[in-house]
């Protein structure tokens, strides 16, 4: 019993783990889908959003629920921003241009939140529930956070809104349209620069959600934004214009560098978590290079 | 030459009936490469005008100048200018001009490949402000039209036939309520038979929703059929207009855009003869 207990625990916490990634990756898959940028920013972006967010509340006192209002308002102004003075001006250049100009946003993120809040590890606590769960320890006998219980749930939401929101709104129809052929949008009255504020807007709440997340979890510092590596696997395995690749993606990668840690690692010694994501992306580029849920491209015969 | 074709020697000045009036227009791509050396034309309201002329004439180039698509090409109108209801366009995104009802349904259909034919129409009434059941009022319109796009309505668009694609695109642009739609080379790939099922419903559209349409064609043998006036480029000029009656009357016209000719096959140095004759005339 005991040691399927503990298969129990190491797979729920790397699932855990994985939505984290999930969240992430889920903002380089939406502005990848809408603008065919892949955003090297989206880590910087969520070390920004809760810098931001701790920020607001230790310096100015907000409570937490004005706070995230207000970082969500923040991270809309940053998307405005950043097609007013960078996008805009991109239109119709290669895409390897395009990666450098967010390769050069992340610096330009990173350092004005550096000014802006300090650089050293700041706690974030907006009262999301710390330790354990008694419930399903008194129920399965199982230690699991109630942190990252609350992680999956909010991370499940997120989806489902996404999901409607792409499906069924005109604006989600709208940034279907653009992500398949920008042309044609622009020639029905699609107006690219508004997609490309609200997706980047909605991408940098998502941003805030991870940060939030991954802030309660570890505190707000920089390796925040590295997570934006462990993202690059799960994009390769799910597919850079699937949200719901990006969801299952990051759950496989969770689970799997916890069972290769566990089960695995100590066969070779050790400190196999940090590579097997890597390892596991390769052979996905090998055998299936579109990632497990990427867009077919249509063929007709 | 017919008597009322004519060799054209100056531009047109804007006539008040037009509803689009290009005078004297120029495009160059990427600051160096002249495209369009001084395009003048007239689209009278209610009409349908074709825009003929070989690969690479530009009546693409023509089209995109007038919706503003060029510039994500890297293409600019650098001189004259581009009048729709007696005001200047220019300066308008494609989504403002889509709003005043221009509208253009790009060469090679272009439809979103992966959303269903349905969504691609809706997409079209993106601009629209009108409420949903307006909308929903014109769908049906499009589908009356395109009675084959009701069958299809839930496939993606990326599975269904050219000529189902080019019905889409068409009615994704009806969805916008145009005034006018600048319909670039609908007969693309398409079957003799479909072509003329198109240019059918063009005609229908043109008679009972008033839509006026531009449309630039390569064949210009179905494209005069339905067309009520033509203009035929080359290399980026206007070297002839008319009805398109006299058009197709015209000898010029029947040997290098029919095929049609008197004296049996012609050799090159006809072609040459037409070509040095041309260069005199324009």
């Amino acid at each position: 019993m005991g040691d399927f207990t503990f298969f129990l625990e190491t797979t729920i916490s790397g699932l855990m783990t994985g939505v984290m990634y999930s969240l992430v990756a889920l903002g380089f898959v939406l502005i990848f889908k809408a603008s065919g940028i892949f955003n090297f920013a989206q880590g910087v972006m969520c070390l920004f959003a809760a810098l931001t967010l701790v920020g607001l509340m230790e310096k100015f006192g907000l409570p937490a629920w004005l706070a995230i209002i207000a970082t969500i308002g923040v991270m809309i102004v940053l998307a405005w921003l950043i097609e007013r003075f960078v996008l805009q001006y991109m239109v119709s250049q290669s895409p390897i241009i395009l990666f450098m100009a967010t390769i050069g946003l992340a610096y330009v993120l990173e350092g004005v939140g550096d000014l802006m809040w300090g650089s050293d590890v700041k706690l974030l606590d907006i009262g999301l529930p710390q330790g354990a769960s008694d419930w399903m320890l008194d129920n399965f006998n199982i230690y699991v956070e109630k942190l990252e219980l609350v992680a999956g749930v909010v991370a499940a939401a997120m989806v489902a809104v996404l999901a409607v929101f792409f499906q069924k709104t005109r604006i989600g129809r709208a940034l279907r349209a653009v992500a398949d052929d920008h042309q044609a949008a622009l020639s029905v009255g699609i107006s690219l620069r508004t997609i490309w504020v609200i997706v980047w807007s909605v991408a940098g709440i998502v941003a805030l959600v991870t940060g939030i997340m991954w802030g309660s979890k570890s505190g707000v510092q920089f390796s925040l934004s590295l997570i934006a590596l462990k993202a690059l696997p799960v994009l390769i395995l799910g597919g850079f214009t699937s949200i719901p690749g990006a969801i299952v993606g990051g759950l496989i990668i969770g689970v799997g560098e916890k069972w290769a840690e566990i089960y695995v690692g100590s066969l070779v010694g050790g400190a196999i978590e940090n590579w097997f994501a890597y390892v596991l992306a390769l052979m996905f580029l090998l055998v299936r290079p579109q990632g497990l849920f990427g867009e077919k491209i249509i063929e007709r015969v | 030459m017919s008597a009322t074709a004519q060799i054209r020697d100056e531009p047109v000045t804007g006539a008040a009936a037009a509803l689009l009036a290009v005078n004297n227009i120029e495009v160059i791509y990427d600051h160096v490469i002249l495209v369009l050396k001084g395009v003048s034309l007239e689209v009278p309201a209610g009409g349908i005008v074709a825009l003929l002329g070989a690969n690479g004439a530009g009546k693409t180039t023509t089209l995109k100048a007038i919706s503003n698509l060029l510039g994500a090409e890297r293409g600019e109108v650098t001189k004259g200018s581009i009048l729709f209801e007696g005001s200047p366009i220019q300066a308008l995104t494609p989504n403002a001009l889509v709003r005043r009802g221009v509208i253009q349904v790009m060469e090679g259909r272009h439809c979103f490949e992966h959303l269903t034919v349905e969504e691609n129409l809706l997409t079209g009434a993106y601009t629209r402000a009108d409420g949903r059941a307006a909308v929903q009022r014109d769908l049906a319109m499009v589908y009356e039209y395109f009675p084959r796009l009701k069958q299809r309505r839930t496939s993606l668009a990326g599975y269904t036939s050219g000529g189902e694609q080019q019905m889409c695109a068409i009615g994704r642009a009806l969805m916008a309520r145009p005034k006018m739609i600048l319909l670039d080379e609908p007969s693309m790939g398409l079957a003799p038979q479909l072509v003329e099922e198109i240019f059918e419903t063009v005609r229908q559209l043109n008679q009972e929703k008033g839509v006026t349409f531009l449309l630039a064609e390569q064949n210009t043998n179905v494209a005069l059929k339905y067309a009520t006036y033509g203009y035929i480029l080359e290399n980026g000029r206007v070297v002839m207009d008319g009805d398109a009656d006299s058009l197709r009357q015209n000898e010029d016209v029947k040997e290098f855009y029919l095929g049609l000719s008197a004296g049996g096959r012609k050799s090159y140095r006809d072609v040459k003869h037409y070509k040095r004759r041309k260069r005199w005339l324009t």
